[in-house]
């Protein structure tokens, strides 16, 4: 299997963030290209999450630069990150319980509906019109990520795998360039964990949409990926290829343990 | 009037081009492909199958689930006068591998990434493998594997040769002729090889007519095809009596939502075998006694009203006046609602086949006022035989021969059958042709079975697998392993059953609980388990397993002929029985001659009266990995009954 990895789209230079005395993140830099799947990987409390936020812009970096498609920004918030085409999901799930699959798809949608709340209310032509594509939009993610049978259930009411899936179809939603997942893998059994792989891998595949991914589990990152981040108590410790990674010294002291 | 199937094609697009034809849903919407666009789409994969070089007498395999395009493909292949295979899409690679050298199979359809992957492992046994289309193509971008395309690639390539021969395809459906072969389907074979079932167009279209013409089927029925198309009954549903009928044929939208589909759809013509009814009759068990105390007790008040007069109203039997009018309150309350929610509101006529179905199972959607009938017949004579007629559906019966079939018992009890639609042979292999096709005529189905008095043939058992206790207190008495099953398998809580009692002294079964039923159970008790080989062995669950098989034993003493078969001693096995594992059939069907091999010292220490015995089990997961399953699985002694002297 082949795939065209294009340029540099997202570049991080020399991030630092600090929580009061606790330094989260030291002098961290590497880049994303067009196309890859980017592990972050390491130990918990290495600074994965934190960095994520960073490039999500939840949390703001006291130091260094982060440039997306060529755009250098500083403070970033969240919306404005997500209207350039970040998107992401979460370790804990954010997802709206009470409402059904496709609602909370249709709430990933929500950037790019233009008409206004009175209009959506009235159901006036255009508006109509309008959530008729997003919903038909919806539907491809749902063909897609294979969960037509649970259109109308509750996202509350489903088991946590598929509500990991819900959670990866709204960032879907978005239509992304770049996507963001936080332990995608997080809790789930073999069998899950293999659909979850081959949803990122199409994804990345069928869209071409550029994946970070933090992952825990080594066997996933290790086949999935393209290129891998380790870090470790907030430092950068390793990037490389997968089999480089594996290979490190450093990497396998701080993460992957010594040998038996 | 003897035809071919791409010529009833031809005859729908023409007399009725804007009719729907199939219905698929595809992103929550059911889209609808009329006759002529659908005689359309075959014209063009036939172009496309004829210049990728599909002769006429090759066969195709195809793998996949019920999609448009499957079906469009057999048509096809049947125009060219080539021969379609399908086969059933969750069978693995080398399950493949025979029935692909077995034909020569040089052509493929697969639906997806799924099943095009385990045709190339497959490919790697049968180098003659060389085209595979392919109707999905999510996740195949970067395949570059020799001969494997899309299918819209094919059909591009069909439409262009289309356009430039337009008799081209009309040409070849001509040529065909109503007694060449139609298609192969392989029987699952509970040993050896697969055989391959030949029919002709003719053995297939006839048992279809003869079929619709039983239970006037019109061109306005609605069928959801969603069993395996490699199973002939889902063929003569969805291919055979559609394609003679010309009713709607709707394909669901994944196999996860089947059951919404079925509600959406609301079909007249519904088939499915033993298993499903009973899967919906537990779940709407399970669902009752959840449900509020009102509720509750409204549903049970009225299903024993339904149980009383449901069926004699079903039969067209008169009922007295009170029973009529709390009935007709019933089924504004209780029946409507429930059959809507089964999706099976507009059923006309609904079947079984394949098993033999629980009284009490039977009798529940008969009493609900659901048509459920049974019919017999197999792959090799293209489905119907006998079927029993709307007043006449009795759970014991398979219903009376049908137009043109005549029904012979032979003299160790064995039922021959002589019909329009017997198998042409098994491919490639006249022994085993021979062996059920003698020269006179007669199919020999390897059923023991009789006729009643009405008429109706009722079916015992396999004739091989029809036994005798030997020794003990019922030394001599006749043993029905699957008589003896069936019974149990009608619990609930119980979803698969192995008896053993062929030449021992006596009866002792392997029983397998229903997950989803024993472990609602099981949370409503608040009795904790970790899984299922856990709960499987708690004593509360073998408590509740006893009683249900000294129920049937209780019943079992008051059939004189088969008082002996009893159940003696019971297990509860540590893992569901899995075709996988190859426990069961394709079809489901557990192959008991292999399960007493694979857990033979079970079967010895049920007979060698232990308390208890350690097994472990190597089960085979979807992805083709192995592991283990190990447990200490109890024995347990039901009590048996002296045999009930009939009254004289």
């Amino acid at each position: 299997m082949t795939k065209k990895i294009g340029g540099v789209i997202l570049d991080v230079n020399n991030i630092s963030l600090s929580f009061g005395g606790v330094k989260a993140l030291t002098d961290i830099s590497f880049n994303v290209r067009e196309h890859e799947i980017r592990a972050i990987i390491g130990p918990n409390g290495a600074g994965k999450s934190s960095m994520l936020n960073c490039i999500n812009g939840v949390y703001q970096p006291q130091q260094g630069t982060i440039a997306f498609r060529g755009k250098t920004f500083k403070h970033m918030n969240s919306h404005e990150v997500a209207v350039m085409g970040v998107a992401r999901t979460f370790q804990n799930l954010a997802l709206f319980k009470g409402m059904s699959v496709l609602d909370n798809l249709m709430t990933g949608r929500n950037l790019k509906i233009k008409s206004g709340i009175l209009m959506q209310a009235l159901r006036l032509g255009p508006a109509e019109r309008e959530e008729i594509r997003h919903r038909e939009f919806v539907e491809h993610i749902i063909d897609f990520l294979e969960i037509q049978a649970y259109r109308k259930t509750p996202v509350g009411q489903l088991p946590y795998g598929l509500q990991k899936r819900v959670d990866l179809g709204r960032a879907l939603a978005m239509e992304p360039q770049l996507l963001l997942l936080d332990e995608p893998m997080a809790g789930m059994n073999v069998e899950e964990k293999q659909d979850m792989c081959r949803f990122v891998l199409d994804v990345n595949d069928e869209f071409g949409t550029t994946v970070v991914l933090i992952e825990h589990d080594m066997g996933v990152v290790m086949d999935i990926s393209d290129r891998v981040v380790v870090l470790d108590y907030g430092k950068k410790i390793g990037d490389g290829a997968p089999d480089e990674v594996r290979n490190n010294p450093e990497v396998i002291k701080a993460y992957l343990g010594t040998g038996h | 009037m003897e035809t071919t199937f791409p010529q009833l094609l031809a005859q729908h697009a023409k007399d009725r081009p804007a009719a729907p034809a199939m219905r698929e849903k595809e992103y929550g919407i059911w889209q609808t492909m009329t006759w002529a666009e659908l005689a359309r789409l075959v014209e063009h994969i036939a172009c496309g199958l004829y210049q990728a070089g599909l002769v006429r007498g090759d066969h195709m395999v195809l793998v996949g689930g019920n999609r448009p395009r499957l079906y469009a493909t057999m048509l096809a292949a049947q125009s060219l006068g080539a021969i379609p295979v399908p086969l059933y899409q969750d069978a693995v690679a080398a399950e493949c591998v025979f029935p692909i050298n077995n034909a020569d199979v040089r052509f493929a359809f697969a639906e997806d990434q799924e099943q095009v992957d385990k045709l190339l492992e497959a490919r790697e046994q049968c180098p003659q493998l060389a085209h595979i289309f392919f109707d999905d193509p999510r996740g195949l971008r970067n395949y570059a594997e020799n001969g494997l395309a899309s299918l819209d690639s094919l059909i591009e390539a069909g439409a262009a040769f289309a356009r430039q021969n337009p008799g081209f395809v009309p040409a070849e459906v001509a040529r065909s002729h109503p007694h060449d072969v139609a298609a192969m389907f392989f029987t699952s074979g509970t040993t050896g090889n697969p055989k391959g079932v030949v029919h002709t167009h003719n053995t297939l279209l006839d048992r279809a007519r003869a079929g619709a013409a039983f239970d006037k089927l019109t061109g306005d029925e609605e069928v959801l095809a969603y069993l395996p198309p490699a199973w002939i009954g889902q063929n003569i549903f969805s291919y055979a009596q559609w394609l003679a009928c010309g009713y709607v044929v709707n394909c669901p939208e994944s196999a996860g939502t089947v059951m919404i589909d079925l509600k959406e759809v609301g079909p007249t013509y519904y088939f499915a075998p033993p298993r499903v009814f009973e899967g919906l009759l537990t779940t709407v068990m399970i669902r009752m006694e959840d449900a509020g105390a009102i509720k509750r007790r409204m549903f049970h008040a009225f299903m024993d009203v339904a149980r009383k007069v449901g069926p004699s109203l079903m039969d067209g039997k008169s009922v007295g006046g009170l029973d009529r009018f709390k009935y007709m309150l019933g089924n504004l309350l209780v029946y409507g609602p429930l059959r809507n929610n089964l999706g099976m509101s507009r059923v006309r006529v609904a079947y079984t086949a394949g098993e033999a179905i629980g009284p009490d199972l039977f009798t529940f959607y008969r009493s609900i006022g659901i048509n459920l009938k049974q019919l017999y017949g197999s792959t090799e004579t293209a489905v119907f035989v006998c079927l029993q007629p709307d007043n006449q559906a009795r759970a014991d019966t398979v219903g009376i021969p049908i137009d043109g079939v005549q029904i012979k018992v032979a003299d160790n009890g064995e039922i021959l059958v002589k019909s329009p639609g017997l198998l042409k042979e098994y491919y490639k292999n006249p022994t085993a042709t021979a062996e059920v096709l003698t020269a006179d005529g007669w199919y020999h189905t390897s059923d023991a079975g009789f006729l009643d008095a009405q008429g109706h043939l009722k079916i015992i058992d396999r004739v091989k697998d029809v036994g005798r206790i030997m020794g003990g207190a019922n030394d001599g008495a006749m043993f029905a392993p699957k008589y003896v099953e069936n019974k149990l398998k009608f619990f609930p809580h119980i979803k698969e059953v192995v008896a053993y009692g062929d030449r021992r002294e006596k009866v002792c079964v392997m029983i397998n609980i229903d997950f989803d039923a024993v472990g609602n159970w099981a949370e409503r008790r608040n009795l904790p388990y970790a899984g299922y080989t856990d709960l499987a062995q708690k004593p509360e669950v073998y408590q509740l397993i006893r009683e249900c098989v000294e129920k049937v034993n209780a019943d079992l003493a008051a059939d004189a002929l088969l008082a002996g078969s009893q159940v003696s001693r019971f297990l509860v096995l540590h893992k569901e029985l899995d075709a996988d594992d190859g426990e069961l059939t394709r079809t489901n069907k557990v192959r008991r001659g292999y399960i007493a091999e694979k857990y033979d010292v079970l079967v010895d220490a049920l007979y060698g009266g232990k308390t208890e015995q350690y097994i472990e089990t190597q089960v085979k997961f979807e992805d083709g990995r192995t592991g283990s399953v190990s447990a200490t699985l109890r024995i347990m002694d039901a009590k048996t009954f002296a045999p009930v002297k009939a009254a004289a």
